[in-house]
């Protein structure tokens, strides 16, 4: 919990200081609605990213996943016809196969999950690229009340504010995933399997079940960010669209607590490390920063994470009072 | 010393540890601690867990230093600052967990790091090397080819080449921690056929072990250490098992294991020709409610294997006969299966199996129980209670419930591993080396502890390398012999010559 109060601090002060500098540009209501428009679609995926990592595995896909189904679900509506639920029972329907195939792979084959992801991160995006030689796909002017899913606002009666429809899906997502990692069994047994899976499976827990449940929570948020983008976008190039995006869930997974390591990380964190993504993005645009810092900055400023993380945590090994482990 | 009679004129120490004294934040591990080794003596050290053998070997091997104290050799004040400083004066330790490249062979494992070779280009001097590691290995009396790669030697010869790096690097004095714990009888006695070997060619050893009957046999001398203190020094004629452990716990426990029981009639558990995928034969034998079934074999006899198979890790190939619970067939694939059949099981290798370490103690603790019962919502309270309640049971010593179970002691974490069981009630339990690396009060309690549960009607498998533990506590006993079912010794044919020459393969 201190370690979120941490980040929560971290992103309260980047706030400020990001006002500050660009001259109060930041806090003003377009720039608010657009940059919670942003965190609430990295959230989506960073949180099944999370999950996956949480739980001991790692998924390298969902760059390429977002592209594929963004694409998928724009060429069914917009040149087939089919209706946007349709379309994105389709997409979901494709999801859970990525999620069933990658649970597949990793626990009864024993595959590595970084070697199966890498394998499907090339396979999606070349996929999405065959799937309309390359072209980019969007609706036109057509669809507006479903483009609205993630181009849209809803505003507060009696205020200026529009809150973004993909924070108010953020929070549905983020509600479910925290009380199911909370308060069900199944949140308990995937921290339990990301520590070790051995001790947990000769605890009696399903561990190759579970796997398989955070890959495929993994490619449904996945498919869900795809639908989103597409429809805030309107236009998804299938060589661009979420590329680099799984390192993006992964930094903001990482950011908010998560361990590679697994068996360490929860929802809340991973929204945090989300926005402070976000915002470090949006800022260095506002304070005037070259654009192409971008990556270095963001890079820096996780390591600080990191290493900060690091050295309180050996400090606090030295302070506590522990049995030494054996010679 | 080792040919030093009692009352005879001791030779100078070759090693003095003078008022050591070690403190971490909260508590003083070491305080003002003695310990002195004589030329050509093989040193008994022991405690029990948290005495601070540990500490002392520690900070003679120069992973810390301490805050007081003096260390001598040859009588000169040394300054040990770091591991490199220890191996320079010739002291080497040869930790629990073996330090070995395993990919790597033999020769090069002894020499890894420190490679004989040509400049400027740092070739390996091939020939020196193996010539060199030949005299080593045949001192130590290591017996597989040089080139065979160290993963596919046993842990005994593997401990072997461990000494053979040792003795490399010219060590003067070895110190050997818990170095049997994995080793079966007949290696640890060729491991013991080595260290008096080395001990006549001018080796001085610190011993660490928990089995006393090993540094009976072993020791010239021993030391005790207790909370942090020497308590005591036994010579080689005062050297006794009761003596020691009430040197080391304190008080007599004059009865360390706990009286036999009465099994009850009714079968719990039967197997028929079962098969284990990993074993040549097949089991066929019954175990009765409230019985204590010991299982008995060299390493590698199947003992594990068959326990696998049991709990549903390794479920017993397809046609190969049938287990029985309560009466009834039962078919076995996963350890939930397991659970559902009212098994539990406390595996050998408790770090990595028994418990989840970097979990709380009560999500431990829980585990099992919300695997078993299906249901879907954490309740926290019952979670709480439960917890609570197993701690009192079993006298786990912890600071709270929510504590990191890697921060409890080997034996309290041996309790949780078997406390974990106890909420769902279970008709058998599979105990796999017990008691392995804890101290001797944790494991009189879990002695006690078993034998309760079999007092209540539990059947229990008890696998163990020790043999007094199988002899104190077992009502019959199993022996394996090469994978497979060798045969099973009533309460009275139980001796610890019978079960080692069905163990070894000999007749009953």
């Amino acid at each position: 919990m201190k370690k979120i109060a941490g980040m929560i601090l971290l992103l309260v002060v980047l706030c400020i200081a990001i006002d500050y500098f660009s001259g109060h540009r930041f806090i003003n209501p377009v720039n608010v609605e657009n940059l919670t428009r942003q965190i609430a679609l990295l959230s989506i995926f960073a949180i099944g990213e999370g999950i996956v990592i949480l739980s001991g595995g790692i998924d390298l896909s969902v760059g390429s996943v977002i592209a594929f189904t963004g694409l998928l679900v724009s060429l069914l509506i917009s040149v087939h016809g089919v209706s946007p639920a349709l379309a994105s029972l389709v997409v979901f329907g494709m999801c859970i196969i990525i999620g069933l195939a990658h649970g597949a792979l990793v626990t009864k084959l024993k595959l590595q999950p970084f070697i199966v992801t890498l394998c499907t991160m090339l396979i999606f995006r070349g996929l999405a690229r065959r799937l309309t030689e390359d072209a980019t796909m969007g609706f036109g002017n057509r669809f507006l009340s479903f483009r609205a899913l993630g181009d849209g606002a809803a505003s507060i009666p009696g205020t200026e504010l529009n809150i973004p429809i993909p924070v108010i899906v953020l929070a549905v997502v983020a509600i479910i995933a925290h009380f199911f990692m909370r308060y069900t069994v199944y949140g308990r047994y995937l921290y339990a399997i990301g520590r070790n899976p051995d001790a947990a499976r000769y605890s009696g827990v399903k561990v190759d079940r579970m796997q398989t449940a955070s890959y495929l929570v993994c490619a449904v948020l996945a498919g869900l960010a795809g639908i989103l983008y597409a429809t805030y976008t309107n236009s998804v190039q299938p060589a661009t669209t979420g590329q680099a995006y799984e390192l993006y869930a992964i930094a903001a997974a990482v950011l908010g607590g998560v361990s590679m390591r697994g068996g360490e990380g929860t929802v809340l964190g991973i929204i945090i490390g989300a926005s402070i993504m976000r915002v470090m993005n949006n800022g260095i645009i506002l304070v005037g920063i070259s654009p192409f810092w971008e990556f270095a900055v963001i890079g820096t400023v996780i390591l600080i994470g990191v290493v900060t993380d690091a050295t309180v945590k050996q400090r606090m090994a030295k302070l506590a009072i522990k049995p030494l482990p054996r010679l | 010393m080792a040919n030093t009679a009692p009352g005879e004129q001791r030779p100078a120490p070759l090693l003095q540890m003078k008022g050591i004294t070690k403190r971490f934040p909260g508590v003083t591990a070491l305080d003002r601690v003695d310990f002195e080794l004589y030329p050509q003596e093989i040193c008994g050290l022991i405690g029990e867990n948290g005495a601070g053998k540990s500490t002392l070997i520690r900070i003679l091997a120069g992973i810390f230093p301490a805050d007081e104290g003096e260390v001598l050799l040859d009588s000169q004040p040394v300054r040990i600052s770091s591991v490199q400083d220890s191996l320079a004066l010739g002291i080497s330790a040869i930790h629990q967990e073996l330090n070995l490249a395993e990919n790597l062979d033999i020769a090069s494992n002894i020499f890894l790091g420190r490679e004989p070779s040509f400049t400027p280009f740092r070739l390996v001097r091939h020939r020196w090397l193996m010539e060199e590691a030949a005299k080593l290995a045949e001192t130590v009396g290591i017996t597989a080819a040089l080139t065979t790669p160290v993963e596919r030697l046993s842990p005994g010869q593997q401990q072997l080449v461990e000494i053979a790096k040792a003795l490399s690097m010219s060590a003067r004095i070895l110190v050997l921690d818990e170095p049997t714990s994995s080793l079966s009888p007949r290696e640890a006695e060729i491991l013991f056929s080595v260290m008096r070997r080395l001990r006549e060619q001018g080796v001085s050893m610190i011993y660490i072990s928990h089995r006393l009957a090993e540094v009976e046999e072993i020791c010239d001398r021993v030391i005790v250490l207790r909370d942090g203190r020497r308590v005591g020094e036994l010579d080689l004629g005062q050297m006794r098992r009761d003596e020691m452990v009430r040197l080391m716990v304190g008080r007599d426990i004059s009865r360390f294991f706990p009286d036999a029981g009465k099994a009850r009639g009714e079968p719990t558990l039967e197997l028929r020709n079962l098969r284990p995928p990993s074993c040549r034969g097949e089991f066929d034998f019954s175990i009765n409610e409230g019985e204590i079934l010991g299982v008995a074999g060299l390493v590698g006899a199947g003992r594990t294997e068959l326990a696998r198979c049991l709990f549903g890790i390794e479920p017993p190939c397809g046609e190969s006969g049938e287990i029985l619970i309560s009466g009834r067939p039962v078919e076995i694939n996963s350890p939930l299966e397991a659970i559902r059949h009212g098994i539990g099981m406390v595996p050998e290798d408790r770090k990595h199996l028994g418990v989840i370490l970097g979990m709380a103690l009560k999500e431990n603790l829980s585990l099992p129980k919300l695997a078993y019962s299906g249901c879907r919502m954490l309740d926290s309270r019952a979670e709480a209670e439960l917890a609570e309640r197993q701690v009192q049971a079993l006298d786990i010593r912890a600071t709270s419930i929510l504590q990191n179970v890697e921060s409890l002691s080997g034996g309290n974490q041996q309790k949780v591993a078997l406390a974990k069981w106890l909420a769902l009630e279970p008709k058998i339990l599979i105990l796999d080396e017990p008691t392995r690396g804890i101290d001797v009060g944790s494991k009189s309690e879990i002695y006690n502890l078993i034998r309760g549960l079999a007092d209540a009607g539990v059947a229990v498998i008890m696998i163990s390398s020790e043999m007094e533990e199988i002899l104190g506590l077992a009502d019959r006993t199993l022996v394996l012999h090469e994978g497979r079912q060798k045969g099973i010794l009533s309460h009275d044919e139980m001796t610890e010559e019978g079960i080692m020459r069905l163990a070894t393969g000999g007749a009953k």
